[in-house]
């Protein structure tokens, strides 16, 4: 552990915990709202006792009144389609800015930049007309297809490939590798932590993502589980908090849970690839 | 000849990306400014130019000057705190407090947690009389009843600290790379010499972190913009647009108003917002970045 | 999947013109429908529609649980915009001229064949009708329609001396009544409101039971005229205002229509107003006695009309829209109909639902379902106008503002008005 372990002005060390903790729980606080309502009956939503009985119905109810098995299996199929094309052309377009030089490549990378600005998200109106002329609407395609090429992905695994040594590349060149052979065994090897990390942020984009599949779906079997969730916590008729703070946990439990699991790798694969 | 090569691999390696960079992108985007000269096409009436008229709708539609000044309070209100935030956090889970693995958890779980979702959660915590938020202000102080959303003095900075919440344990993550990256050396040296820990911290540390600095607040005045999933479950934007935000005002026209021309014409303000943006932060930061 | 669909569609079309009997071929109908309550309302739809398809082996019926009825109505239009229409859907009411606008639906008119089908059209009330046609065409068929009612806590009125059985009748009322039940705590906050109208969303909804109760019509039925700058609305929206500011009964600011069941079971407020939709829930889940009546009038009884109405969509087969029509005539027999209002406490929308052995064994045992059919004799079509969302949106913000007290009542009500002009302008 040579992590900087750095003092504070002024401030003593006991101060700086409790400011810690507090915070810290602040930031809990909605997640433990959560748990506890969903684990209790409807009546305990407002009133905080510790003997109140624990119960598993609001999951029973949520599950019984949504299609959430389908919604989890859209959320699961489109992250799975975006990460698998994204990692596939960003790997080859930050291959190209990388290693060859090609006129355009300037003026080429500052588009691919601008896209970090200018993300599909915010140009809803137009991409919604492409969909359509492509006759896509209400397809789980549809809510991927915009954000397959990433400019923070090209950027982030250029900034990667840009650092592997020379001399691994020609060593590999003067064996008779092919590009691609070489991009495969040379290059992708070398920037694994950024794939983990820059995986992990797209997947947790895409599973929480809302405002253009809401736009782009119609029905049960493209609907993603954030659009889901919303059309299940949309009823007019009085919120059961209770039963909607079940579905949440369902929806973005796998996430959390695989977050605890791998939270130290994934601190460390954003070390490793750099992103700093 | 080899570079000839080169050449045609460089393109050929590039060309799958940029066909949907394009595609979803920068023709979209070119697009968007296009369609603001044109009407709305409506069942069979196809859409036709009109020229100026969609920005002319826009300097007299009082909603869109009070939605760009709430994004603007919007802007203001979480950049900066939620960086500030992210670097307080990282520095505190990067030292050898007692713990703080637990506190990384809790900073950095809202990130996972789809905004859509956990924005019910919030709404229970501003609900006057028996949410969260009152039940704490009666039971210990016996102050009466708030309505932070119901009431438009309050609501926005009640959206502003959801979206706070959201953002900063996500930008924790990369401070804290950046510090963990940072040679221990530093600080002996630092210390060596006497210096004081506010003096490694201004001179030192966040020098160094000013690539990150620079990177986190550009997702963060993005996210300035592209956070708006709670506002659909919270407030739907009132009361009477005091916390609606442009991205959302943009979905309400073109999806619910079917204003298509229109809102292609927010969506363009929306572009140059972003683009005037850019160009300062860049010209803010780059002396003082360091990138490769 | 769905260019299997169009093929078989083609085909049946092939088959329609050239003479072919076409009754074994099968029609699929694709149909949305929202839910905006509690309760089992998905599945009853569903458990509905498996039944007639099994009864009418030539037809499949697609159910799509499409969310909100705002998302229902964006889901319809996207849909229809992308060459995909359902061919039918349940769509609010006053998203008719919407609809209509966006030539995407049809009116029933062009279906009605036999004097049965004529009689039909005329079985449902007409405060439900209202909303349903225009033109001298009837493009909406009332399916899950509701009125709001009053709901009252009578612990809480049995408490401060009131006489449980009885509520409030008038506005002024209210505000007498509302005064004894509203309960000061220890330190002086309010611990319990007198009444509850929730003006979060669409607060025009509710407010629309105060303008009609001052006997004044927000909307022309031709759906292009607004009169929101009326005096009598404005003396309306002054009461709404009034309420919270002056007389202090209900809760100040923006209420949540969400909540607003909850803070009703919580004990935060002994009446509120909300859709006869929550019944069930209310059942269900209020931990005292409670009652339901007629919202209190004024210079007359009145509330609006709201939910949802069947809508046929223009671009279908011939074959889909015969479907189509049998289905929602079908549908909204008494038999089914009785079904469907005693699993969600929707209003039934024909007289001769109620007169059904199921519904009056439902009524007897739970009395304040009656409550929503004897407010029908003074209900009013809900506010509806082309460009509805737009207009109703303009309306909302100025009750929004007035109920904040950001702008006065006659400002935010001139504004809205004058917003409504310039959108309506064009259909005048």
């Amino acid at each position: 552990m040579s992590a900087t372990h750095f003092r504070w002005p002024g401030f003593d060390t006991v101060l700086n915990a409790f400011a810690m903790w507090f915070l810290a729980f602040m930031w809990a606080l909605p997640l433990l709202y959560a748990i506890w309502t969903a684990f209790h009956p409807a009546a305990y939503e407002t009133n905080f006792v510790w003997n109140a009985p624990l119960t598993l119905d609001n999951f029973a109810k949520a599950w019984a009144a949504a299609p959430f098995a389908r919604y989890f299996l859209n959320t699961f199929m489109l992250v799975t389609m975006i990460l698998i094309c994204q990692f596939v052309l960003c790997t080859l377009a930050a291959f190209a800015f990388a290693r060859f030089t090609f006129p355009g490549r300037g003026i080429l990378f500052a588009l691919v930049l601008l896209q970090l600005l200018v993300m599909p998200d915010i140009l809803i109106v137009e991409n919604y007309k492409t969909i359509r002329s492509l006759e896509l609407v209400d397809t789980i395609l549809a809510i991927g297809l915009p954000y397959f090429a990433s400019g923070f992905g090209i950027f982030l695994l250029r900034q990667t490939f840009m650092s592997v040594p020379r001399e691994l590349d020609d060593a590999a060149r003067v064996e008779g590798t092919s590009f691609l052979g070489l991009l495969w065994k040379v290059y992708i090897p070398l920037a694994k932590p950024t794939y983990l990390a820059y995986g992990l942020v797209s997947v947790s984009h895409h599973w929480n993502n809302f405002l253009w599949p809401l736009i782009i779906t119609n029905s049960v079997e493209t609907r993603p589980v954030t659009v889901g969730l919303s059309v299940f916590a949309a009823i007019d008729a009085g919120l059961e908090w209770s039963v909607i703070n079940a579905a949440t946990l369902m929806t973005s439990g796998p996430l959390l849970i695989a977050f605890l699991l791998f939270q130290r790798q994934f601190v460390q694969s954003f070390m490793r690839a750099g992103i700093r | 000849m080899m570079h000839r090569r080169e050449w045609v691999y460089g393109w050929l390696f590039l060309s799958p990306a940029l066909l949907f960079l394009f595609t979803f992108t920068h023709y979209p985007a070119v697009k968007t400014v296009i369609s603001s000269f044109y009407s709305t096409p409506k069942g069979r009436r196809p859409a036709k130019f009109i020229g100026s008229e969609n920005y002319q709708t826009l300097i007299q539609d009082d909603v869109f000057w009070q939605v760009l000044v709430n994004n603007f309070w919007f802007a203001v209100g979480t950049i900066p705190i939620s960086i500030g935030l992210a670097l307080l956090m990282a520095l505190w889970v990067n030292s050898k407090l007692k713990g703080r693995t637990l506190s990384r958890v809790a900073f950095f779980a809202p990130t996972v947690l789809p905004l859509i979702a956990v924005a019910n959660i919030w709404m229970f915590f501003y609900t006057p009389g028996f949410g969260l938020i009152d039940q704490f202000r009666s039971g210990l102080f016996g102050l009466p009843a708030i309505n932070l959303i119901g009431n438009p003095d309050t609501v926005l900075a009640a959206m502003i600290v959801v979206a706070i919440w959201k953002e900063a344990g996500f930008f924790m993550i990369f401070y804290l790379a950046a510090l963990q990256s940072i040679p221990p050396v530093l600080k002996e040296a630092a210390d060596v010499e006497g210096a004081s820990s506010f003096y490694y911290l201004r001179r030192i540390l966040l020098p160094l972190l000013m690539p990150t600095t620079l990177f986190v607040s550009i997702n963060a005045v993005i996210n300035s913009f592209r956070l708006v999933d709670h506002i659909f479950v919270m407030t739907e934007g009132g009361p009477d647009n005091a916390s609606s935000l442009l991205l959302y005002y943009i979905y309400e026209t073109a999806f619910k108003y079917w204003q298509t021309g229109y809102a292609a014409t927010l969506t363009v303000v929306m572009l140059v917002l972003l683009s005037i943006l850019a160009i300062g932060q860049f010209f803010l930061f780059d002396r003082k970045v360091h990138y490769q | 999947m769905k260019p299997l669909v169009k093929m078989k569609n083609c085909i049946a079309s092939i088959a329609l013109t050239m003479g072919v009997a076409t009754s074994a071929q099968a029609v699929d109908l694709e149909f949305y429908f929202p839910v905006a309550v509690g309760g089992k309302a998905a599945d009853t739809i569903q458990a509905l529609t498996d039944e007639y398809v099994a009864a009418n082996p030539g037809v499949n019926i697609d159910a799509v649980y499409s969310g909100s009825y705002g998302d229902t109505v964006t889901k319809a239009l996207t849909a229809s915009r992308g060459g995909k229409p359902p061919q039918l859907s349940v769509i609010l009411s006053v998203d008719m001229f919407t609809l209509i606008d966006e030539e995407v639906i049809m009116p029933f008119d062009d279906l009605v064949k036999t004097d049965e089908d004529k009689a039909w059209l005329q079985s449902f009330y007409p405060a439900f009708m209202e909303n349903s046609q225009t033109g001298g065409k009837t493009y909406g068929i009332p399916f899950q329609r509701s009125t709001p009612v009053l709901y009252w806590n009578k612990e809480a009125f049995a408490e401060v001396g009131l006489d449980p059985e009885k509520p409030p009748a008038s506005w002024e009322e209210t505000i007498e009544m509302g005064k004894k039940l509203v309960k000061k705590d220890a330190d002086g906050n309010t611990s319990r409101w007198g009444v509850r109208i929730p003006s979060s969303g669409f607060p025009y909804w509710l407010f629309q039971g105060l303008s009609t109760q001052n006997d004044v019509v927000l909307a022309n039925s031709d759906g292009n005229e607004t009169y929101f700058d009326d005096p009598k609305v404005a003396e309306a929206l002054q009461y709404l205002v009034d309420l919270s500011t002056k007389h202090e009964v209900m809760a100040p600011g923006i209420i949540e229509w969400g909540a607003t069941p909850k803070a009703f079971f919580e004990g935060q407020t002994a009446m509120m107003w909300t859709s006869t939709g929550n019944l069930t829930n209310v059942r269900e889940n209020a931990p005292f006695d409670f009652g339901v009546g007629l919202l209190p009038g004024n210079k007359r009884f009145g509330a609006p009309t709201g939910g949802g109405n069947f809508y046929i969509f223009a671009d279908s087969s011939d074959e889909q829209k015969v479907a189509a029509f049998d289905f929602v005539k079908w549908i909204s027999q008494p038999a089914q109909s009785a079904k469907w209002t005693i699993a969600t406490g929707y209003v039934a929308p024909r007289p001769d639902t109620w007169d059904t052995a199921e519904m009056k064994a439902y009524t007897d045992d739970f009395a304040p379902a009656l409550v929503a059919r004897d407010q029908l004799e003074f209900a009013v079509a809900e506010l509806s106008t082309y460009e509805n969302q737009r207009v109703t949106a303009a309306f909302n913000d100025a009750l929004a503002a007035a109920i904040t007290g950001t702008k006065s009542v006659g400002d935010a009500l001139a504004e809205a008005q004058k917003k409504a002009d310039a959108i309506l302008k064009d259909y005048r």
